[in-house]
C-alpha cells in the first residue's frame, strides 16, 4: 500500500486526508477489539499527529512516504509517554521517558503511532499467547476463505473456540498490520518473533541485518540476537520502512557506520537468470507439513525455470542450532532481566522486611513462569562451574553455525530459500497442549540460526493451505545486503499473487472495510 | 602506587589490579611493635625480601605475605564512562542521571572516548602492555546502588596488562634513606561506578545517588601468608580502604592476625573484612552468605574496543573515530621516575631529595622556577627548598600554591646570599620576614634592617676589641685552655652585628686578636 501510496498517492492527491485515514483505522481497532492486537490504542496521539500530517500535506510540506501513514509499534519499544509494557506484570504503568530510536525515526517521518501490540512476555514465546493481557487471535480465524473451507469440514466444531494464534511473539503487530489498523507495524525479531507471525499471518515480515537498525529504546530479550522487525502487507512497503529506520544510531555502539544505499528503493527484477537461489537440505526435517514442503518445493521450481540457479546447500550445524540458542538467549535474557528489581520503576510488591525479601517476591509477582524459567536456566549457565560447559560451548557453536552461512554465500548462493514455519497457524486449545519451550523451540527451528548469524532474513506469504491459511517462505540473505533480499522477495512476491484476506464478514461495516480495502490491500495481482 | 591515581577524580572508574607479591616477614615470638616496617616490605617488589627487622632465631618458621590491591580510581572526564550524562563534585543527589544511568529498560551504553584516552595514558604511565583489543564483561549482582543488576567492566580482556611501577621506601635509621622498588601492576581496566547507597537507620531505609560516588580513591586489598617454598595461604580481602594510612593499617593489622591465627592452629577463611578505623582492626563482613558468584557474561551492546598504533592505523581513518596509542604517547607527560632521575643528574642531588621534591604538590614546579632565576648553586636551592621553605609550609600546614614567599624572592634572596651581600643567618632573617607576606623584596628588607654583610675589616676588628673587652672572663677561659670559649666570643660578636658578619672572619680576627 505504502508503494500505491507513493505511486497515486491518495493523501497527496487529498481523496482521502490523514485524519480520515487515522478515523478509519481507530474505527477498525475498535471494531476488531476482540482480537486482543493492541494493549495500549493511542488515539488522541494518532489524531493529534494525524492533523499535523494535514496541516504538512495543505501546505505542500510532506515529510515523505510515511507522512499521514497510521503504523503500530510492538509494546516492548519505548514510547515517550505511553505505557510500555512488554505484556508483563513487571511494567505495567510504566511509561518510558523517551523513544526508542526507531520510534522516533518514523515520527519524524510523520507516521501516525496507532499504538501498541500485544505480544508474549518480554517476547519469550512464539505463539503470541503468553502476555498477561491474553493471547491475540489471528484475523484469518475470521476470513472467508478460512470460513468457508470450514464449513466443508465436517469435523469442525464450535467456531468461536477455534481460532487461531497468530505465532509470536510480535503476533500483536502482525493481526494489527492483517486487520487492516494500521499499514507497517514494527516488531522485534530474536529468534523468528517477526517472520513467524508473519508467515501465520499472511504478511510480509523482515528481520534486517544485526546493526542496520538500532536497538536503542527496545526492551532487550537477547542483545546480541535482537533486532527491530517490520511487518508490512508488500515488500516495497516494508523497504520504505526500512528506509526510514536505517542507519547508524549514536546510542547504539553495535549499529554500523558503513553507508547503504538509502533510501531503500527496490528495482522490479525483470530477470532472475543470474540469481542463485540456495537450498538447504538440513531444513527439510520430518516435523514439516508436506503442504508447507510442496510449496518450499514449488519456490525452488519457479526460480529454476525462470532461469535462476538452484543449488542444495548444507548447513551442517544447523541441528545443534536450537539447543545452542536456548543457552545464549536464557543466558542473556538472566543478565537483561536483573534491572526489573522493583526499585526504580514498574511492579513493587507490598513486602518491605528487606532489600532481598522485596526482590524476590516483586520478581516472582511480576515475571511469568515462562520468564522466570529462562531467568532460572541462564543464571545456571553463567555459573562459574558452567560457563566454559555452556556458554562458552554455545558461543564457538553459534560461530560454527554462522559460519555454515558464510561458507553456503562464498559458494556462490545469492539467497537462501526455506520455509519460515513447520506448518499453517495451529488453533490456539491445539498450541497450549504444549509448553512455551517447547513451542520455542519447534517453531524457531527456520528461523533463529539467522539470528545468530546476524544475516536479513523476510518471510513472504506464499499461498493459502488446505484450510484457507496463510503459509510464508523465508528469504535469508548476505548480511548488510538487505536491499538484495529485499528485491529477490519481491520479485518472488510478484510472482505468487497471494490472496488478500477477505474480512468482511468479520467487519459489521462492510463499506468502511471495502473502501478502505482499495488503500490497504496489497493488490499486487492487478 | 596509588598515587599517581589519586590525581585521577572524575566520573567511570579505573581499576588498577596491582599485584604486591610480599617481601618476606620474619617473625619470632610475639608479636612486637615493629610491624610498621615489615608492613611496607609487604608493598614491595616480589619475591626477594626488601628487610626486615628483625631475623629469625634458628629453627623458626618464617612468615611471608602475599599482598594484592584492587585499586579504584576514578577518571578525570566531563561525563560518565558510558552515558553523556555530567560529571561535576558535590552536584545535587540523582541531578546527573541519565536514562542510561538509571538503567531504563531499552538503554544501552555507549563509550565515553576520553576515559578511554585517560586508561590508555594510564596504562603506558604504569609500563602496561595496552591491549589493541579489550572486552566489555558484565558483572552480576544484586544491590540497591547497582540499577541494572550487573556492572560494566572488564574481567576477561582489559584494556592494558603487565605493568610496572617504581617507587620509593623510606628506610634507614631516621628514615632518610629512600629505597627504589617496583610493582607489578596486573591488570587496568575500565568499569562503570556504582550508585551511592546513603543508609538511614532511623528510618530503617537507604537512599540511591545515582550520580555515583564521588571523587574518590578506593583500594581493596587482598592478603594472605605462607611459608616460602610451599604453597599460598587462603587469602582475605580487606574492602573499601579510603586512604593510604587505612591501607597499610589494615594489611599490617591483617598479616599480624592471620600469623596470629596460624600459628594458634586456626585456619584462615576466604572472606571479605571490613577495616574499622577506630579500632584499627579488620573485621569479617559476613555479609555474603557462601560464595558470591558474579556469573560474568561478554557485555553484549559494546563491540570490543579496539585501538590503534602508528602501523596499525588504517589508512584514511577518521581521527574521531579511531584512538592511535602513539598519539597519546606523545602527549603523555615526563613520568616522575624520569624527573627523579633527570634531577639526580642534573643537580646532582640525592635521590630521597627527588623523591620529596615530586611527592609535594607543586614543590617541583617552584624550586624549577628558583633555579631558573637564581644564580646560586642547585644544592644550596635544593637545601633552601627542601629544609627551609617545606619545613615553613609543613610547620603551617600550607600547600606550596598557598605559600607567601614567591619563586622570585627565594631567587633573590638566595642571590644576595650567593654574592656574599647577606650571611646565611641574615638570609633566614629575610626569609622570616618574607614569609610575613609584606609585599616587601629581599633587597628592601635587607636594606630596611641593615643586614647587609659586614664586609668592613676595620669596624669588625674594632668591634672584636670591644666584646673582648666586655668579657674578660671568657678571654681568660680561652686563655686558660678551653678552646671552645671561641664559639662564645664568636657567637657574642655575631649579636653585636645582628648576624650580618661572616662567623669565619670573626673568628679569624678572633684568634689573631688572642694569639697576639
Amino acid at each position: 500500500l505504502l508503494r500505491r501510496l507513493r505511486q497515486e498517492n491518495p493523501l497527496k492527491q487529498g481523496q482521502i486526508t490523514p485524519t480520515e485515514l487515522c478515523q478509519k483505522c481507530l474505527s477498525l481497532i475498535k471494531k476488531t477489539k476482540f482480537l486482543n492486537a493492541y494493549i495500549t490504542v493511542s488515539e488522541e496521539v494518532a489524531l493529534k499527529q494525524a492533523e499535523e500530517s494535514e496541516k504538512r500535506y495543505k501546505n505542500g510540506q510532506s515529510l515523505g512516504d510515511l507522512d499521514g501513514i497510521p503504523v503500530a509499534v510492538k509494546d516492548n519499544f519505548s514510547t515517550s509517554g505511553i505505557e510500555t509494557t512488554c505484556a508483563s506484570n513487571m511494567l505495567k504503568g510504566y511509561i518510558p521517558p523517551y523513544n526508542a530510536t526507531v520510534v522516533q525515526k518514523l515520527l519524524d517521518q510523520g507516521a501516525l503511532l496507532m499504538g501498541k501490540t500485544n505480544l508474549d512476555e518480554f517476547a519469550m514465546g512464539s505463539g503470541s499467547t503468553d502476555g498477561v493481557f491474553g493471547p491475540v487471535k489471528n484475523p484469518w480465524s475470521y476470513s472467508k476463505q478460512y470460513r468457508e473451507k470450514r464449513k466443508q469440514n465436517p469435523h469442525s466444531k464450535n467456531e468461536d473456540s477455534d481460532w487461531l494464534i497468530t505465532g509470536g511473539s510480535s503476533g500483536g503487530s502482525a493481526a494489527a498490520v492483517s486487520a487492516f489498523t494500521c499499514y507497517a507495524a514494527l516488531g522485534s525479531d530474536t529468534g523468528g518473533s517477526t517472520r513467524n507471525p508473519a508467515a501465520h499471518c499472511g504478511l510480509v515480515g523482515f528481520k534486517p541485518s544485526y546493526g542496520l537498525v538500532s536497538r536503542h529504546g527496545l526492551i532487550p530479550l537477547v542483545n546480541s540476537m535482537d533486532v527491530p522487525g517490520i511487518l508490512t502487507r508488500c515488500v516495497d512497503d516494508a523497504a520504505i520502512v526500512l528506509g526510514a529506520l536505517a542507519g547508524p544510531d549514536p546510542k547504539d555502539s553495535t549499529t554500523v557506520h558503513d553507508p547503504i544505499n538509502k533510501p531503500f528503493m527496490l528495482p522490479s527484477l525483470a530477470d532472475v537468470s543470474k540469481l542463485c537461489i540456495g537450498i538447504p537440505k538440513e531444513y527439510l526435517v520430518p516435523e514439516l507439513s508436506s503442504e508447507v514442503r510442496s510449496l518450499w518445493s514449488k519456490a525452488a521450481d519457479l526460480f529454476e525455470s525462470e532461469g535462476a540457479k538452484v543449488l542444495e546447500v548444507s548447513l551442517p550445524h544447523t541441528s545443534y542450532s536450537i539447543v545452542c540458542y536456548h543457552v545464549l538467549c536464557t543466558s542473556e535474557v538472566a543478565s537483561n532481566m536483573a534491572r526489573f528489581d522493583g526499585l526504580q520503576y514498574g511492579h513493587r510488591c507490598d513486602i518491605d522486611v528487606s532489600t532481598e525479601a522485596m526482590y524476590a517476591a516483586t520478581r516472582r509477582e511480576g515475571f511469568n513462569d515462562v520468564v522466570r524459567g529462562r531467568i532460572l536456566s541462564g543464571n545456571f549457565f553463567l555459573l562459574k562451574e558452567n560457563y566454559e560447559n555452556y556458554f562458552v560451548k554455545a558461543q564457538k557453536v553459534r560461530r560454527l553455525i554462522a559460519n555454515d552461512f558464510v561458507n553456503a554465500f562464498n559458494s556462490g548462493v545469492d539467497v537462501l530459500l526455506t520455509p519460515t514455519t513447520l506448518s499453517e497457524a495451529v488453533p490456539y486449545l491445539e498450541f497450549i497442549k504444549e509448553d512455551n519451550r517447547t513451542r520455542s523451540a519447534q517453531d524457531d527451528i527456520f528461523t533463529q540460526a539467522v539470528n545468530m548469524a546476524g544475516l536479513p532474513a523476510v518471510s513472504i506469504p506464499v499461498a493459502l493451505s488446505n484450510q484457507g491459511l496463510p503459509i510464508g517462505l523465508q528469504f535469508i540473505g548476505r548480511a548488510f545486503c538487505d536491499q538484495q533480499l529485499l528485491t529477490v522477495a519481491k520479485w518472488f512476491e510478484k510472482q505468487v499473487q497471494f490472496p488478500v484476506i477477505q474480512l468482511q464478514e468479520l467487519m459489521d461495516d462492510c463499506s468502511a472495510v471495502l473502501e478502505n480495502e482499495k488503500l490497504a490491500s496489497v493488490s499486487l495481482k492487478q | 602506587m596509588a598515587a599517581p591515581m589519586l590525581r585521577w577524580v572524575g566520573r567511570g572508574r579505573l581499576w588498577t589490579f596491582a599485584r604486591v607479591d610480599g617481601g618476606s616477614c620474619h617473625r619470632r615470638g610475639a608479636p612486637t611493635g615493629s610491624t610498621s616496617n615489615r608492613i611496607r616490605g609487604q608493598s614491595s617488589v616480589a619475591q626477594q625480601p626488601l628487610y626486615t627487622t628483625q631475623k629469625p632465631r634458628k629453627g623458626e618458621h618464617k612468615w611471608a605475605a602475599v599482598v594484592g590491591l584492587e585499586i579504584h580510581a576514578q577518571i578525570s572526564s566531563n561525563s560518565k564512562l558510558f552515558s553523556g550524562s555530567q560529571v561535576r563534585f558535590s552536584a545535587p543527589p540523582n541531578s546527573l542521571v541519565s536514562f542510561f544511568d538509571a538503567s531504563l529498560p531499552g538503554t544501552l551504553p555507549v563509550l565515553n572516548r576520553r576515559c578511554v584516552e585517560a586508561a590508555v595514558m594510564t596504562g603506558l604511565a604504569l609500563n602496561c602492555h595496552i591491549n589493541k583489543k579489550s572486552l566489555f564483561d558484565r558483572k552480576h549482582y544484586f544491590y540497591a546502588d547497582l540499577p541494572a543488576g550487573y556492572q560494566i567492566t572488564q574481567q576477561r580482556l582489559p584494556i592494558a596488562v603487565n605493568g610496572s611501577l617504581t617507587y620509593g621506601v623510606c628506610a634507614g635509621k631516621k628514615q632518610s634513606q629512600v629505597i627504589p622498588k617496583t610493582v607489578r601492576i596486573k591488570q587496568i581496566q575500565l568499569e562503570q561506578d556504582s550508585g551511592k547507597s546513603l543508609h538511614d537507620d532511623l528510618r530503617s531505609q537507604t537512599l540511591i545517588d545515582l550520580n555515583r560516588a564521588e571523587g574518590q580513591l578506593r583500594v581493596d586489598a587482598n592478603i594472605s601468608v605462607h611459608h616460602p617454598g610451599e604453597p599460598l595461604g587462603v587469602r582475605t580481602e580487606v574492602k573499601n580502604l579510603n586512604s593510604i594510612r587505612f591501607l597499610a593499617k589494615a594489611i599490617d593489622y591483617e598479616i599480624q592476625r592471620q600469623i596470629d591465627e596460624l600459628e594458634n592452629g586456626g585456619e584462615i577463611l576466604n572472606e571479605t573484612r571490613s577495616f574499622h578505623h577506630q579500632l584499627g582492626c579488620t573485621m569479617s563482613m559476613r555479609d555474603k552468605e557462601g560464595k558470591q558468584d558474579y556469573r560474568f557474561m561478554p557485555e553484549p551492546n559494546l563491540p570490543p574496543l579496539v585501538l590503534y598504533d602508528a602501523t596499525s592505523l588504517p589508512a584514511g581513518a577518521d581521527p574521531q573515530q579511531v584512538i592511535n596509542i602513539d598519539q597519546i604517547r606523545e602527549t603523555l607527560p615526563e613520568l616522575p621516575r624520569v624527573t627523579r632521575e633527570r634531577l639526580v643528574q642534573q643537580y646532582g642531588m640525592l635521590l630521597e631529595h627527588s623523591f620529596t621534591l615530586l611527592n609535594e604538590v607543586g614543590l617541583l614546579e617552584f624550586f624549577q622556577n628558583v633555579i631558573k632565576e637564581t644564580r646560586a648553586e642547585p644544592k644550596k636551592v635544593t637545601s633552601w627548598v627542601l629544609n627551609t621553605f617545606l619545613g615553613y609550609l609543613k610547620q603551617q600546614n600550607l600547600a606550596v600554591s598557598e605559600s607567601p614567599v614567591t619563586p622570585s624572592a627565594l631567587a633573590e634572596l638566595l642571590d644576595l646570599l650567593d654574592s656574599r651581600t647577606i650571611s646565611s643567618a641574615a638570609a633566614k632573617q629575610v626569609f622570616e620576614e618574607l614569609w610575613k607576606g609584606e609585599g616587601k623584596t629581599p633587597g628592601q628588607i635587607v636594606s630596611e634592617k641593615q643586614l647587609e654583610l659586614m664586609e668592613d675589616r676595620g669596624s669588625l676588628e674594632q668591634l672584636c676589641h670591644s666584646v673582648m673587652e666586655a668579657h674578660p672572663q671568657v678571654v681568660m677561659d680561652l686563655k686558660e685552655g678551653n678552646p671552645r670559649a671561641i664559639n662564645k666570643l664568636i657567637g657574642l660578636v655575631r649579636k653585636a652585628t645582628q648576624s650580618r658578619a661572616d662567623p669565619a672572619m670573626i673568628k679569624e680576627i678572633l684568634e689573631k686578636k688572642l694569639s697576639s
